[in-house]
Order: structure tokens, then C-alpha cells, then sequence
């Protein structure tokens, strides 16, 4: 990952954040409450060398269709233009600064704003200006008013296997390669065949969104928080799995869960006491846990972020796109994108939305997440300068194949550091 | 309105308040009862229903989810307690046969916290098809269409 322009420089002389150690193990709990900080994740992150998931191709499939969102708390919007191509913008007017689209989603073959109807077309080039010439002889924009140089902010594009990300940076390596292989090649289990749009549900939660990040790389809070794994027996810590990061900044990685027959994990749950171990009871209808083959690998869990706004998750036959979107430092928002594959059969489909039940705001094995990083956020409140511990199997960094690791957390806080470069000019208050 | 309209409208108030008790009072167990066997219950965003998407929240085509999801909430899932207060209005009948009713009416749910906040949390509308059995009216269908999209931290009791 390239890196971007100088950031600002700030008056006091108090370090941003204040990482003791270089291996992301020990984070100070000010990131997640400083305002100067998000500050600079705005600039550095959101607007720097990164690319943002905006949403699916599958959501935006005719020319004019368009969507609202994000990057970072930026308003953007993205669209399929006339040839089939996308586009995205910041959605700010050129002229006054007024949001020029004010719909979540529709169809338009152009956009004005309606302060005082500049319109743009599908790539953000200004075309229209009221009274560009005045009226009845009076004067109109100066002589020296260019159309082209009034356009709105326009982002770069790309789209991988039908997710659609943009970027702020010039210099950002195409995003094939901000991905990287070993990561790709997982997207590519998902997104093997046409997806097909299924709708969204949305979550809020008063806490941090890099506390939603740390969630989705632990694997080591899956079996002890999320209680209906173990209590209707879906998830064992000794279950096979995946835990890696892609091969270059490490701020990607995916979680996987490989099914494999129980036996001595659930003995040694009960050897160990630990309270999420209850074999007493049972689902009446567990066809929500049905998992109907459908990859090379059968995996009921399939938990890949891709920093900094995506979260790609296969759960049993459920499949969601979620987009993580700052709302401040002490907040963000979930959006779960569900889809389906273009061509389920209508029992498929039934399993999907059936097993929707498992994840997002209600889900069985998620509802507790925002819970989680609420307690942090709450927590950490008046204590800037002191670290969480995140040292589960440090010693074994080779180690790639068990669920009881914090090591993905670790490679996320270490390029995370990186990124935000607090010993070049992080200097501000805390 | 005849007398028997009016009778009716009151036997299906009854069954709406009843069913909100069951909610607002913590007599979770008792919530699957007032469905059908084979009942549906979904909680669903207003945004998915005008795109014609079926993306839910919550999604049971039985009572035995329904029953799932009490025992899953009792036992297996963690979340802070919830006060829920129901509040329903503008009752309004799609169409009735003698033992079949199809209605719709606005909720809006207002939770209050531990700290004793009390918010907003919901707001949306009841799409309700309720069948005449031995025990009273019951719920075939109950979608809860809500409007609030931004749904606060986590969903744990039904709405």
C-alpha cells in the first residue's frame, strides 16, 4: 500500500496515540474515542490509499440506477452509467455544497441539485446552469465560468467479482492488487456465479468502528459470547479452520470455520467449565442450521473484511456483503447486504431468508456483537492511555489453522499503525 | 358501522392487546400462542417490502421457530434487558370472511434502558392475517413492517 500526503500538523505536542508495542498486541483505548483521531482516519484511511466498499453490482444493474452511501462519512453515490460502466461521485454540490441526490436508491439519467438546479450527469460532469447567461440582458456567470472545471468531485471506480469499491487516491494500486491474491481467492469462493440483490437491514451501534473490526477477526469470542453456537451444538473451538491475512498490509483477513465431526471438543468445554457448554437443548426446526453444499470447502463460517468497509460472510447457505460505515467516534453503522446466486431454486432461496435469522441486528450468532463492542466503548470511556491485551497465541505466528487466536487482530492494529503514521505528525490532543 | 362489524373490531383490538402484553410483559413464553401451527411471523424493513425484496430480521414459517426463538433468547443469547411498551393504532380491516380476517394497523415500540432512558425504537405496520380457531383468533401471518431502518445495536425480543 502506497502511502499519502502529509497529514496536518497540529498544535500541542501530545502524541495522537501512543502504540507501546510495533506487533498491534497492545492498542491504547483513545482510538476509539478521540475525536482528532477520527479526524485523521478520515483523511489517512477514508481518503487515503484504500478502496471502500460501496455496494453490489447486483443493486445497480441498469444504466441511471443509483445508490447513496459512503466512504467513511463522506456522501458519495455510485451509478451504472449509459454504457454499462459505473461511476461514483462525492455528493456535494459544485456550486453551494447542497447533497445533490437525496434519494437512497432510483434510477436517473442525471442529477441536479435542487438549491439551484446545476445538473450533472451520470459521471459528474456539470451540463446544466440556470441562467448561465442571465436574463433579459443582465449579466449571468462571469465570462471566465467553465462548466468543466465546476463538475463534482468524481472517484476513482473499479469492481471485484461484482462488488463495487471506490477510492479517493490517485496513487492507490489498481484494486485487484489492493486485494491481493490470497484474499481473492476467497472472494472468488463467494462470488463464483451471478449474485442476485436480496435487500438490506440496517444496525446502529454507539461504539467505534474499528471495534466492529476487531469482532470480525477473533475468532476466539465466536464459541464463548455467541452462546447459540454451543447450546444447540452448531460450533466447536476445535472445529477446523482458516485464520489468515492477505499477504501485504494485513489489514484483510478471513476467518473460516470448517466442519468437521464433535467429539472431545465438547469434552473439553465441559473439562474447562466454561459456561457456553449446555448440551440440554435442542431446536424444534434446525433446518436453520441446515448447510446445503454448494463450495469446494464446507465451512458454516466464512468471516472475510476487507479494510476498511467491507465484511464478506458466508453463514451456513446465508450470504451477506455488510458495509461498516463510521459514524463518529463513538458510533456506526451495519449495513447487511443479503444475496442470493442468480440461480438458486426457490428451495435455496427459502433456506437463504431462512437463515437470515442467524445473522445481522436479530441474528442468533450476531446479536450480541454490538452488545460486545458497546461494553468497550463504554469501558474505555476516561482511559485513553491504557492498552487492551491482545495476545492470545503470539507465540505461534506461523499458526494459522485454529479458531483461539488474536492474531488477525494483532495484523490488523500493526498496518492499522502504519496507515495512520501517528510518529510522523501525530501530534494533537488525545 | 353494523353491530357486527363493531363486534368483530373489538374481538380483533382484543387479540392485538393481548398479543402486545405478551411482549411488553415478559410472558415471552406465552408469545408463540397466539399463532397458528403453521403460521408465519417476519420482522421486515419498509425499505425491502417497496423493492419487493425479501431481506428479514427476523423470519419464522412455523410455530416451532417461534418456540426456537423464546428458548434461544432464555437461554443461549446475551443482550441487556429490554422494556418494550407497544403501542398500536389505526386499526384497519383488508378484508373479512367468518373466520378469516386480514388487518393492518401502525405500532410503535418505545424501549426503555437500564440507565432509564427512554427511546423511540421502532416504528412501523402490522400486516396481520388472524384465523377464527377453538381458542380464539389467532395469528396466521403476522408481518411487522417496520420503518425505523436504522435498528438500534440488536433485535432480541420480537416486536
Amino acid at each position: 500500500m502506497k502511502d499519502t500526503d502529509g497529514a496536518p500538523a497540529f498544535a500541542t505536542s501530545i502524541r495522537l496515540a501512543a502504540f507501546s508495542r510495533e506487533d498491534g498486541s497492545r492498542v491504547p483505548y483513545g482510538v476509539f474515542t478521540s475525536q482528532a483521531i477520527y479526524e485523521r482516519e478520515q483523511e489517512r484511511i477514508f481518503r487515503g490509499p484504500t478502496w471502500s466498499f460501496l455496494g453490489l453490482e447486483a443493486e445497480i444493474k441498469a444504466p441511471g440506477d443509483f445508490k447513496s452511501t459512503f466512504i467513511g462519512d463522506t456522501p458519495v453515490v455510485v451509478t451504472r452509467t449509459e454504457d454499462g460502466g459505473l461511476a461514483a461521485w462525492v455528493n456535494r454540490c459544485a456550486h453551494r455544497g447542497a447533497m445533490v441526490c437525496r434519494q437512497l436508491r432510483g434510477n436517473a439519467s442525471s442529477h441536479a441539485c435542487v438549491y439551484h438546479q446545476w445538473r450533472y450527469n451520470l459521471e459528474g460532469d456539470l451540463f446544466g446552469v440556470p441562467f448561465l447567461r442571465g436574463l433579459n440582458g443582465q449579466a449571468g456567470m462571469p465570462a471566465d465560468f467553465d462548466r468543466k472545471a465546476h463538475g463534482l468531485r468524481k472517484l476513482r471506480v473499479e469492481s471485484y467479482a461484482g462488488l463495487v469499491f471506490a477510492s479517493f487516491s490517485e496513487t492507490v494500486e489498481p484494486l485487484a492488487d489492493y486485494i491481493g491474491p490470497v484474499m481473492g481467492g476467497y472472494i472468488d469462493r463467494i462470488f463464483h456465479k451471478p449474485v442476485e440483490y436480496l435487500g438490506c437491514t440496517r444496525q446502529f451501534s454507539n461504539s467505534n468502528w474499528k471495534l466492529y473490526l476487531e469482532n470480525v477477526k477473533d475468532p476466539y469470542h465466536a464459541s464463548l459470547l455467541h452462546l447459540f453456537h454451543t447450546t444447540f451444538n452448531i460450533f466447536r473451538v476445535g472445529m477446523k479452520a482458516h485464520c489468515v491475512t492477505d499477504e501485504g498490509h494485513g489489514l484483510h483477513s478471513i476467518i473460516m470455520a470448517i466442519k468437521q465431526d464433535e467429539g472431545e471438543t465438547s469434552t473439553a468445554y465441559k473439562d474447562q467449565k466454561i459456561r457456553s457448554f449446555d448440551s440440554g437443548f435442542t431446536l424444534e426446526d434446525d433446518s436453520i442450521l441446515a448447510l446445503i453444499p454448494e463450495y469446494e470447502v464446507l465451512a458454516t463460517n466464512h468471516i472475510q473484511p476487507i479494510f476498511p468497509q467491507l465484511v464478506i460472510q458466508q453463514i451456513h447457505n446465508t450470504l451477506v456483503a455488510r458495509q461498516l460505515l463510521p459514524k463518529g467516534p463513538n458510533a456506526f453503522e451495519l449495513v447487511f447486504h443479503f444475496f442470493g446466486y442468480e440461480d438458486d431454486d426457490a428451495e435455496m432461496r427459502k433456506l437463504r431468508i431462512k437463515q437470515a435469522n442467524l445473522v445481522g441486528p436479530a441474528g442468533y450468532i450476531s446479536m450480541e456483537d454490538t452488545e460486545a463492542t458497546e461494553l468497550v466503548q463504554q469501558g474505555v470511556a476516561r482511559d485513553a492511555s491504557v492498552s487492551s491485551v491482545i495476545d492470545m497465541a503470539r507465540d505461534a505466528p506461523a499458526q494459522s489453522d485454529t479458531l483461539i487466536t488474536e492474531k488477525l487482530i494483532r495484523s490488523f492494529w500493526a498496518g492499522y499503525q502504519k496507515l495512520m503514521a501517528f510518529d510522523d505528525a501525530g501530534v494533537g490532543e488525545v | 358501522m353494523s353491530p357486527l362489524d363493531l363486534a368483530l373490531r373489538q374481538e380483533l383490538l382484543a387479540l392485538q392487546d393481548a398479543y402486545i402484553s405478551t411482549l411488553d410483559t415478559d410472558a415471552l413464553e406465552q408469545w408463540p400462542d397466539m399463532f397458528v401451527e403453521d403460521c408465519l411471523y417476519e420482522i421486515i424493513p419498509k425499505e425491502n417490502v417497496d423493492q419487493g425484496l425479501p431481506a428479514p430480521v427476523i423470519y419464522c414459517d412455523s410455530k416451532k421457530m417461534l418456540r426456537d426463538r423464546v428458548v434461544s433468547l432464555r437461554h443461549a443469547n446475551i443482550f441487556q434487558p429490554v422494556v418494550y411498551r407497544h403501542f398500536i393504532s389505526g386499526l384497519s380491516v383488508q378484508s373479512a370472511e367468518t373466520d378469516e380476517v386480514a388487518m393492518q394497523s401502525s405500532y410503535l415500540v418505545i424501549n426503555t434502558s437500564q440507565l432509564g432512558q427512554s427511546v423511540v425504537y421502532q416504528t412501523g405496520r402490522y400486516h396481520d392475517v388472524v384465523l377464527r380457531t377453538a381458542d380464539g383468533w389467532r395469528f396466521k401471518s403476522k408481518r411487522a413492517i417496520y420503518d425505523t431502518s436504522r435498528i438500534q445495536t440488536a433485535l432480541a425480543i420480537p416486536i
